[in-house]
């Protein structure tokens, strides 16, 4: 051992080593933002990848360019729970020393804290029951580095290399992962794999490596990839054919734009001309964004725009100009922790209300919750196709959590015979065969009716679009009784939304369970976990897991099947109102005594631990309610 | 209401190069006040339209909120008109536009729409060059909720109830010429001799062409002691110099006689034939034309005519590098880089 472990009770670390944790495990990076720790951060997360081990990153980071605290969790975990699990962590890797207080706290007791001993730790910050791994990182690069930038930033690195060593990874493999990062600027290969040298060798020489806590390869992956969601929903809207958007930059939502422009410039240029199928306008604001989108819509594009809850808000007026008037566009609300500008970088699913009902009078939009990077893609190229069928707008439901950070998922998977839907447009030739064309005839009884396009016939179709009361040949009208026929078909259309969408996905056992879980989104990233603790405890529970809105009928069933003799229903979200339960109350006219809440809304993902705890108590204040009632 | 109007027409109407009547270029009975100036606007558009023989249904009609943008369905009824919400049309436009490049967006807003609600989108819209006509009928007062003054109206006049303008009006020509619009026009509604003309450059130029319309409101702003009523527009408008529009078919004759003429060749072919009137006017120069309008109006005149035009500008598709096929127009084999693609991004997440 080195003279930098200030912890020389080994006893504790001999323990451990005799009953080590394989692939089991968490590994949290305590950062300066700023300094390009992400990057290395989640090439050490890749390498784990690529040893075949499962594993989830989260970046838990300020709103600030530089200088605050930020965290990276990455989770490794053969039994694929990659959710948060809640607690401590069983590995800090303790780089900033603003948090440094607390992040010794968060050791887990019997693990580990890697940290700099360029300067030495004060007695208040030793713990008995943890191990200390001092590394004299700043030292090394000061030796090693004369610019500034180079000592920060290979500071990441090194420490990289100290993890192979400790946690038993394979170094080779991650070498050949430097060289595949940096394709195209191969001068900074050689440097940065020096950088993981140093760090891999001083942790060699100066610690018992591995630890009690590693890795070891397995062939768990199979096809999944890792990738964040933001990214999945840009590309889905490259294959669903979006050719317009208009956008206003919001974290956590941009990225999703900077995705799309990405693809778009690699695979959206026009081979002969060299010129680009596809228009992408940075406007002024989120109103403007929308209207691009809108516009667009009208004009037969496939158009869409990201935002967050503060543009949400904004676009609100514009979201029922396109319900009332049925144009087809797609945005995309990546949400983040509300109300106002709120924890801007964090999580939360606390737009739930804000969206189903947004706009002014009695407005319903059509929502889908997307749980994982490959439902971003899929719902991302989809929701088009939903649009465009309906006539309305489609707001896919992401997450700051889902958007911005890596998760391993399903590859994106793509139908080449699949045909874009583009729903009842007329052509000019069907306009000519058509005898009465009315924008608002409800001609198939489906609360769908035709539509055309600017610039398509001479003589026929044209229509005044506005969003004030129209009769059924779009002329302007106050009699209540057109307005009133006008707002039963919509109604009509939405219910007929419900055949147009994602079926919720059910896990349900022989016999009815007596817990049954509802989730949606990244709510259900730690229920695989949750649900294993639950059984452990006895109480076996079904899950439905809700993908769009309006309710399919099988939500209902569900909540019925889940509520009678003694059983119980709760509702995940990660809000403080309980807005899904909200909606469900109110659209299903469910009675709300069947439905508990559990609610998180820290900002961070919600843990199998939270559910755990929240269900278990409340089931005991349930009984305890039943003894004395 | 939109009234249906009467299909009766004089059997010898003119027709034009595509065989239609101006009466193929109405829209709905206007439902606005008798004598409005907006109405005498939509006539001016008509009569444009079917001399510039432009097919009707290759027009998108977008407005915003107000008297002015319901304006748009008293005219080309073959047509799409789009009547969005308030001072929110030159985004509607703006994606229109991105959508669909070979349609003629002519866009009708008011001073409420474009000078307040809507400004920030105005100035913007500029900015990014859009090829549309941009109309701004302009009365000073917001006509539908009845007779507030609007951020045009001058300081220090009086609305129809008594209010003063407290607060330091808002020049959208100025703007527009600050902003970068590659054609900047001042109109008075009442005036179709220099109305037209203007309108038919305006949608001959490719680019950005913005028209700021006098157009007085006769129920709210048409008192003595307003600077937007008919009498007083009539007494207080000047210009620096006629234009007149040649379209392109027409052979251009020497013009040595009048030598004051200047012939300036818009993007299809047609020509804007400048009559000086003052020494210092110059179409090309955006700064003296700012100067031309504040000047005149420390004189208590107001400026109309062309002030500027760009007739070389380029529109945001060719900023864009946009493929000349509409973008609505792509199909899927153009638009879906397919299975084979994804593997390949699918590796480069593992």
């Amino acid at each position: 051992m080195t003279n930098n472990t200030v912890n020389s009770d080994l006893t504790l670390q001999e323990a451990v080593q005799e009953n080590p944790m394989i692939n089991e495990f968490v590994v949290r990076f305590a950062n300066t933002n700023g300094t390009g720790s992400a990057s290395a951060n989640n090439m050490f997360a890749k390498a784990i990848l690529r040893m075949g081990i499962p594993v989830s990153a989260k970046n838990i980071f300020p709103s600030n360019i530089q200088g605050m605290p930020t965290w990276y969790e990455v989770r490794i975990s053969e039994k694929n729970h990659l959710g948060r699990r809640g607690g401590k962590s069983e590995m800090i890797v303790a780089m900033n020393a603003q948090s440094l207080n607390d992040d010794i706290e968060s050791v887990k007791t019997g693990g580990y804290l890697l940290y700099d001993s360029s300067r030495a730790l004060s007695d208040s910050q030793i713990r008995a029951d943890i191990n200390y791994l001092g590394m004299p990182i700043s030292n090394i690069c000061l030796k090693e580095y004369s610019d500034p930038r180079q000592r920060q930033l290979f500071k990441n690195v090194i420490y990289v290399g100290a993890l192979a060593a400790l946690l038993s990874m394979d170094f080779t493999l991650l070498k050949g992962l430097v060289r595949d990062q940096f394709k195209g600027k191969e001068k900074l290969i050689t440097p940065n794999v020096y950088a993981l040298e140093l760090g891999y060798q001083y942790a060699n020489e100066h610690f018992i490596c591995p630890l009690a806590i590693k890795v070891e390869s397995r062939d768990l992956v199979n096809n999944r990839i890792l990738v964040d969601g933001n990214t999945a929903t840009g590309l889905g809207a490259v294959f669903g054919g979006a050719t317009v958007t208009g956008w206003y930059p919001i974290t956590p939502s941009t990225s999703v734009i900077e995705k799309f422009a990405s693809y778009c410039h690699r695979l959206r240029i026009d081979p002969a001309s060299g010129k680009k199928n596809y228009a992408i306008v940075q406007v002024e604001d989120e109103l403007a964004a929308i209207g691009v989108a809108i516009g667009a819509g009208w004009n037969g594009a496939r158009a869409f725009t990201a935002t967050s809850g503060p543009g949400v808000s904004l676009m609100t007026e514009f979201l029922g100009l396109a319900y009332f008037t049925e144009i087809p566009f797609v945005l995309v609300n990546v949400q983040r922790s509300g109300p106002s500008t709120g924890m801007p970088t964090r999580t939360q699913q606390s737009d739930v209300l804000a969206c189903a009902y947004a706009s002014h009078g009695d407005t319903k939009q059509v929502l889908l919750f997307p749980e994982s990077p490959s439902e971003c893609f899929e719902f991302g190229s989809q929701a088009f196709d939903i649009a465009d069928q309906l006539q309305t707008p489609v707001i896919i439901m992401s997450d700051l959590d889902l958007g911005m950070n890596d998760h391993l998922t399903e590859e994106f998977s793509w139908q080449d015979d699949k045909a874009y839907q583009k729903g009842k447009v007329l052509s000019a030739e069907q306009l000519d065969e058509v005898e009465v064309f009315g924008r608002y005839l409800d001609v198939d009884d489906d609360g769908i009716c035709y539509r055309t396009l600017p610039g398509t016939h001479p003589d026929k179709g044209a229509y005044f679009n506005r969003g004030t009361s129209r009769n059924h040949f779009a002329g302007y009208t106050e009699k209540s009784a057109d307005y009133v026929d006008n707002m039963d078909r919509l109604t009509k259309k939405f219910i007929n939304a419900i055949n147009f969408l994602p079926e919720p996905e059910i896990k349900q056992g022989k016999k009815t369970a007596q817990l049954g879980l509802i989730l949606f989104g990244t709510t259900s990233h730690p229920i695989a976990e949750a649900v294993e603790q639950l059984k452990e405890q006895g109480l076996v529970a079904d899950c439905l897991r809700i993908k769009a809105f309006p309710f399919h009928h099988s939500i209902e069933q569900f909540i019925e099947e889940h509520s009678v003799n003694n059983k119980q229903v709760f509702v995940i979200e990660q809000n403080r109102d309980a807005q899904m339960k909200s909606l469900l109350v109110n659209e299903l006219q469910i009675d709300p005594n069947k439905l508990a809440s559990i609610l998180n809304f820290d900002g961070l993902p919600v843990t199998s631990h939270f559910i755990v705890q929240s269900v278990l108590a409340q089931l005991a204040a349930n009984q305890e309610n039943k003894k004395t009632g | 209401m939109s009234f249906i109007k009467s299909k009766f027409q004089h059997p010898r109407l003119p027709v034009n190069d595509l065989g239609l009547t101006y009466r193929d270029y109405e829209g709905a009975l206007s439902t606005l006040c008798a004598g409005c100036g907006h109405d005498a606007l939509t006539s001016a558009i008509i009569q444009a339209c079917h001399e510039l023989s432009i097919q009707p249904h290759r027009v998108a009609k977008i407005s915003g909120i107000g008297c002015s943008s319901k304006a748009p369905n008293y005219f080309l009824n073959k047509a799409h008109g789009f009547n969005s919400v308030h001072g929110r049309m030159p985004s509607v436009a703006t994606g229109a536009n991105l959508a669909n490049q070979d349609l003629l967006y002519l866009a009708m807003s008011g001073d409420g729409d474009s000078a307040s609600i809507g400004f920030g989108q105005f100035a913007h819209v500029v900015r990014r060059q859009l090829n549309m006509v941009y109309m701004v009928a302009n009365n000073g007062v917001y006509g539908l909720t009845k007779g507030q003054l609007a951020a045009t109206a001058d300081k220090g006049v009086k609305n129809k109830a008594g209010d003063l303008s407290l607060f330091n009006d808002i020049d959208l020509c100025v703007m527009a010429l600050q902003l970068g619009a590659s054609f900047v026009a001042r109109s008075f509604s009442g005036d179709k001799q220099q109305l037209v003309p203007l309108l038919k450059a305006a949608m001959s130029h490719k680019g950005f062409a913005f028209i700021d319309i006098i157009s007085p409101c006769v129920t709210f702003n048409n008192h003595a002691g307003s600077t937007r009523s008919y009498d007083y527009v009539h007494d207080h408008v000047t210009t620096g110099a006629v234009a007149d529009f040649v379209p392109v078919k027409t052979e251009i004759t020497s013009s040595a006689e009048s030598g004051e003429c200047e012939d300036i060749c818009l993007h299809d072919g047609s020509i804007m034939r400048i009559q000086k009137l003052n020494e210092e006017y110059d179409s090309t120069n955006a700064s003296q034309a700012i100067l031309d309008i504040e000047k005149n109006r420390q004189e208590g005149k107001i400026l109309t005519g062309l002030f500027y035009l760009e007739p070389t500008a380029s529109d945001f598709h060719e900023v864009n590098d946009t493929n000349t096929t509409p973008l609505n127009k792509l199909n899927q084999d153009a638009l879906c880089p397919g299975n084979r693609v994804l593997a390949g991004i699918n590796d480069s997440f593992r």
